[in-house]
């Protein structure tokens, strides 16, 4: 599907250097293959991760001391607005959904996505959305002259959106730009519910599933489900600004309260979006370096869509200072509660799949086990978030900022680092470098904790979140430094990972089918894999067709 | 980690905002319970913490091992029922207890004699007024100590005139927002006399950072002293008349009010006795000659962002009007 070649290579001129290195960027500009697309995907998230991160440190760098001048107040609340944005948006999906998009197809015995030009679709469109997201940078001065990138917070409060108080275009950018990414987002999300539902090879039964994909079809029918709402909301805000609509505009007695329910029922279910392909890749490598089959596959199937359906019911535990009733927050408090139940079920079927097993401390798996530690934590301190009076107290303070940076970087960045450590290979056919993986991984852990366990002791000393400057007397400088210093490594980590990703494409040890001795179907075709995938489509009759060919006498499908 | 801090905080007597330092039954109320969650929590740590340990060393490859695969678990029923029911009971008592918080301290009634005030959040400074003593004041919150003998609770009504705010106190009561076409309620009952600091705690713009909050706490001779003299008019006599003027003849009136002049003007904090203060600009700064000065000659260089203008005044009306603040008691 990528053989598409411009017109002038018909006419002989494909001998040509700079004629080939064009097709090359023709091919890729064109593709409708979803491991192609699956890169894109990836290759767009990493260098808005660098984005994010450079717009992170200059805030870090602002908090170090207190009082500080390093950037002006405004700046430093475009770059709160514009670091939780790509975050979110550029740099978390778009990466899940490359992974998805690579490995959904291959784990499922499948030669493409099942529909390949509405991927390629969902690709541009984030990719475009994500560009008009940066351009408010030159272009959201607006007829106002007021105003640069959007400065009004990741989830962006009414009425702070209205006209009266966000004047300029810096909102406009923000809100098309979601809404245009969300349209991207939602098509990739169809496509993977369908390819799955419609595209497994023979015997690939539903139970026989990798978990993996398992997961990813899980997520995206969630992201079906609540990306209609933030869009929807996305139009309401926009014909408030322009329209005369009176949606969110307090001014004309909207409600400032309905914004945060839309945003909410989006933003939460979108945190388990975002880290249940998380659970995937730990679910998929955690076996292969324990050399055990994943305990309790049936439990960890049902504990997957079941944190699915509850977490559409737990958005307003971000409101519980907004003046619910007490019945209200009760409620939300024991929904919340309840998600911890099948995530608890999840932590405990890793750890019984590491029990007896025979543990490789390879880089994908360090990742991985940094990954349990680090999501045990921030599971429990979402429990104490959940417990709404603990969190009359936490909410809104760098306590909340702490928890989720624990879930999102010592969780999600770490399982995606392992993913890309484990299927790197794959993709490109050499090994990326162990020794340099464990620098990485090493720098980033210390890296890691020196930042953001730190980052709750100011939290609880009573430090609210997206303040630009503090005051010196309050005692919460020299945790702030600390908060500052870890930075230091997280970014060396980074440099070393990128540098690890340049020498291992060049010069890495060349990878073979099957580097890590692994039990699903994309190890069995060739490191990169075919355009087609599978010559012959394959049959399976467990959920480990490696497995059962690698042990012909003690094959699984006798036990399941 | 996880563990420590809570500790270090706790042993933190210097915090004026550490939320492990109650100074009010509400903010007690959450302490207490906010010690058995990180009880619970942490127990839950301990085990799951040790039992991850105890895998990655027990069943490590090492060196010598063969190159046979383990055993081939695929599950086992009692121990995942186990451990799914084990979780069940820890989330039924932690619902259980969050109830009984919530409802004790958010359905507290409203005892007779409580005093009422009303705060508005605004871009970005606080407005306190209080409704049965005709007082409006700004930023610097008074109320009266409340102790077992004589309890004497305020109550606060929350509202806001243009965004998103949160009142937080955290040695008081946990956050609560203000927010525009809607009242909010908390309420407080400090058991010390003294200064208690705390600030917005809902990103509200541009000066968030800066939207601090001072509650003073006074004892009962003391709080009745203050009244008084808030609600005495102030003493501005002949000797700043012409600062006076300055105020009434510039846009200043059409923001600020002092009561006996004709500024009656609602954007901007009530001046009447501002030198009561013992800090402008939300906190920001302290309240002196020099602070002042430099505030009314340019709020946007103390505070960039402020919506207050700069009136762009020469010297000489900029000392008239400073002394008439000044004079303000």
């Amino acid at each position: 599907m990528s053989s598409e070649s411009l017109p002038l290579a018909a006419a002989g001129a494909g001998t040509d250097r700079r004629l080939r290195w064009l097709e090359t960027l023709h091919g890729w500009v064109t593709t409708v293959d979803h491991k192609r697309l699956g890169i894109l995907y990836v290759v767009y998230g990493i260098v808005f991760l660098a984005v994010g991160g450079v717009e992170a440190t200059i805030m870090r760098i602002q908090l170090a001391v207190p009082n500080n001048h390093f950037v002006t107040p405004q700046v430093f609340n475009r770059m709160m607005t514009m670091h939780g944005t790509t975050m979110v948006f550029l740099v978390g999906v778009p990466i899940l959904f490359g992974f998805a998009n690579y490995l959904v197809p291959l784990m499922i015995g499948a030669r493409d996505m099942a529909f390949p030009r509405l991927n390629a679709f969902g690709f541009w469109a984030t990719a475009f959305g994500g560009l008009l997201l940066y351009f408010s940078f030159l272009g959201g001065e607006g007829l106002y002259g007021a105003g640069s990138a959007p400065d009004v917070g990741w989830f962006a409060y009414a009425p702070l959106t209205a006209r009266a108080f966000s004047r300029g275009h810096s909102t406009d950018y923000w809100t098309l730009a979601i809404f245009v990414m969300g349209l991207g987002t939602i098509g990739t999300a169809l496509n993977i519910v369908t390819t799955t539902v419609c595209l497994r090879c023979p015997g690939m039964k539903l139970t026989r599933m990798p978990l993996l994909v398992w997961m990813m079809v899980t997520m995206s029918a969630m992201t079906l489900v609540v990306m209609t709402p933030l869009s929807a909301a996305q139009i309401m805000l926009s014909i408030d600004r322009y329209l005369g609509g009176h949606f969110f505009d307090t001014q004309a007695g909207g409600s400032a309260v309905l914004w945060q329910h839309f945003f909410w029922i989006f933003g939460h279910p979108e945190v388990y979006v975002l880290i249940i392909p998380g659970f995937a890749f730990v679910s998929e490598i955690l076996p292969v370096f324990s050399r055990k089959a994943i305990f309790g596959y049936p439990a960890m199937v049902a504990a997957t869509v079941g944190i699915g359906f509850l977490s559409m019911g737990v958005w307003a535990h971000h409101m519980f200072t907004v003046g619910m009733s007490s019945h209200a927050n009760t409620f939300f408090a024991l929904t919340t509660m309840a998600v911890g139940i099948p995530t608890g079920i999840k932590i405990f079927n890793w750890l019984g799949t590491l029990w007896g097993g025979k543990i490789r401390f390879a880089v994908p798996m360090l990742f991985c086990l940094g990954f349990l530690f680090q999501f045990l934590i921030a599971g429990l301190t979402g429990i104490m978030l959940a417990s709404v009076p603990f969190d009359w107290q936490l909410s809104d303070s760098y306590f909340v900022v702490a928890h989720f940076h624990y879930v999102l970087i010592g969780g999600l960045v770490m399982t995606i680092f392992g993913a890309i450590y484990y299927w790197f290979p794959k993709a490109t056919g050499r090994m990326l470098s162990e020794r340099l993986g464990r620098w990485h991984f090493w720098l980033f852990v210390i890296g890691f904790h020196l930042t953001f366990d730190t980052m709750h002791i100011p939290g609880m000393l009573g430090m609210p979140r997206r303040i630009y400057t503090y005051e010196a007397d309050r005692g919460w400088g020299v945790f702030n430094l600390i908060c500052t210093l870890g930075v230091v490594f997280q970014g060396v980590a980074i440099l070393i990972f990128l540098w690890n990703v340049a020498r291992s494409l060049a010069k890495g040890k060349i990878a073979g089918n099957d580097p890590w001795d692994a039990w699903t179907l994309e190890w069995v075709v060739t490191s990169p894999p075919p355009a087609y995938n599978f010559a012959k489509l394959p049959v399976v009759r467990s959920r480990r067709p490696l497995w059962d060919f690698k042990h012909p006498d003690d094959p699984d499908w006798k036990y399941e | 980690m996880l563990l420590a801090a809570p500790l270090v905080a706790v042993g933190d007597p210097g915090s004026g905002t550490s939320i492990f330092r109650p100074a009010s039954s509400n903010a007690l109320a959450v302490h207490r319970y906010s010690l058995f969650v990180l009880g619970i929590t942490g127990a839950i740590f301990a085990v799951v913490f040790t039992m991850l340990v105890v895998a990655l060393v027990r069943f490590r490859r090492r060196p010598g091992d063969d190159a046979a695969e383990p055993p081939q678990v695929y599950g086992s029923e009692q121990v995942e029922v186990a451990w799914t029911v084990i979780p069940v009971l820890i989330v039924i008592v932690l619902a259980l207890t969050t109830a009984r918080t919530v409802f004790e301290v958010q359905d507290r009634a409203k005892p007779a004699g409580a005093l009422e005030i009303t705060a508005v959040g605004r871009q970005w400074w606080w407005e306190f007024r209080y409704p049965q003593l005709g007082i409006v004041t700004a930023n610097e919150l008074h109320i009266p100590v409340s102790d077992a003998a004589h309890p004497a609770p305020t109550f606060l009504k929350l509202q806001s005139a243009d965004v998103a705010h949160s009142f937080w106190v955290p040695r008081l009561a946990g956050k609560t927002d203000l927010i525009p076409n809607r009242v909010n309620e908390t309420w407080v009952d400090p058991h010390e006399p003294g200064l208690y600091v705390g600030q917005c705690a809902e990103y509200c713009g541009t000066q968030h950072a800066k939207m601090l909050l001072r509650v003073y706490v006074h004892t009962r001779v003391d709080f009745d002293r203050w009244v008084e003299d808030q609600r005495a008019s102030s003493a501005a006599g002949e000797a700043v008349a012409a600062g006076r003027r300055v105020f009434e003849t510039t846009a200043c009136l059409n923001c600020h009010t002092v009561r006996g002049t004709v500024g009656n003007g609602l954007y901007g904090p009530d001046l009447t006795h501002l030198m009561s203060r013992e800090t402008i600009a939300a906190g920001s700064v302290p309240n002196t000659p020099d602070q002042l000065r430099a505030w009314v000659r340019d709020p946007n260089r103390l505070k960039p962002g402020a919506l207050m203008p700069a009136m762009q005044l020469d010297d000489h009306k900029l000392d008239a009007l400073v002394s008439y603040l000044l004079a303000l008691r």
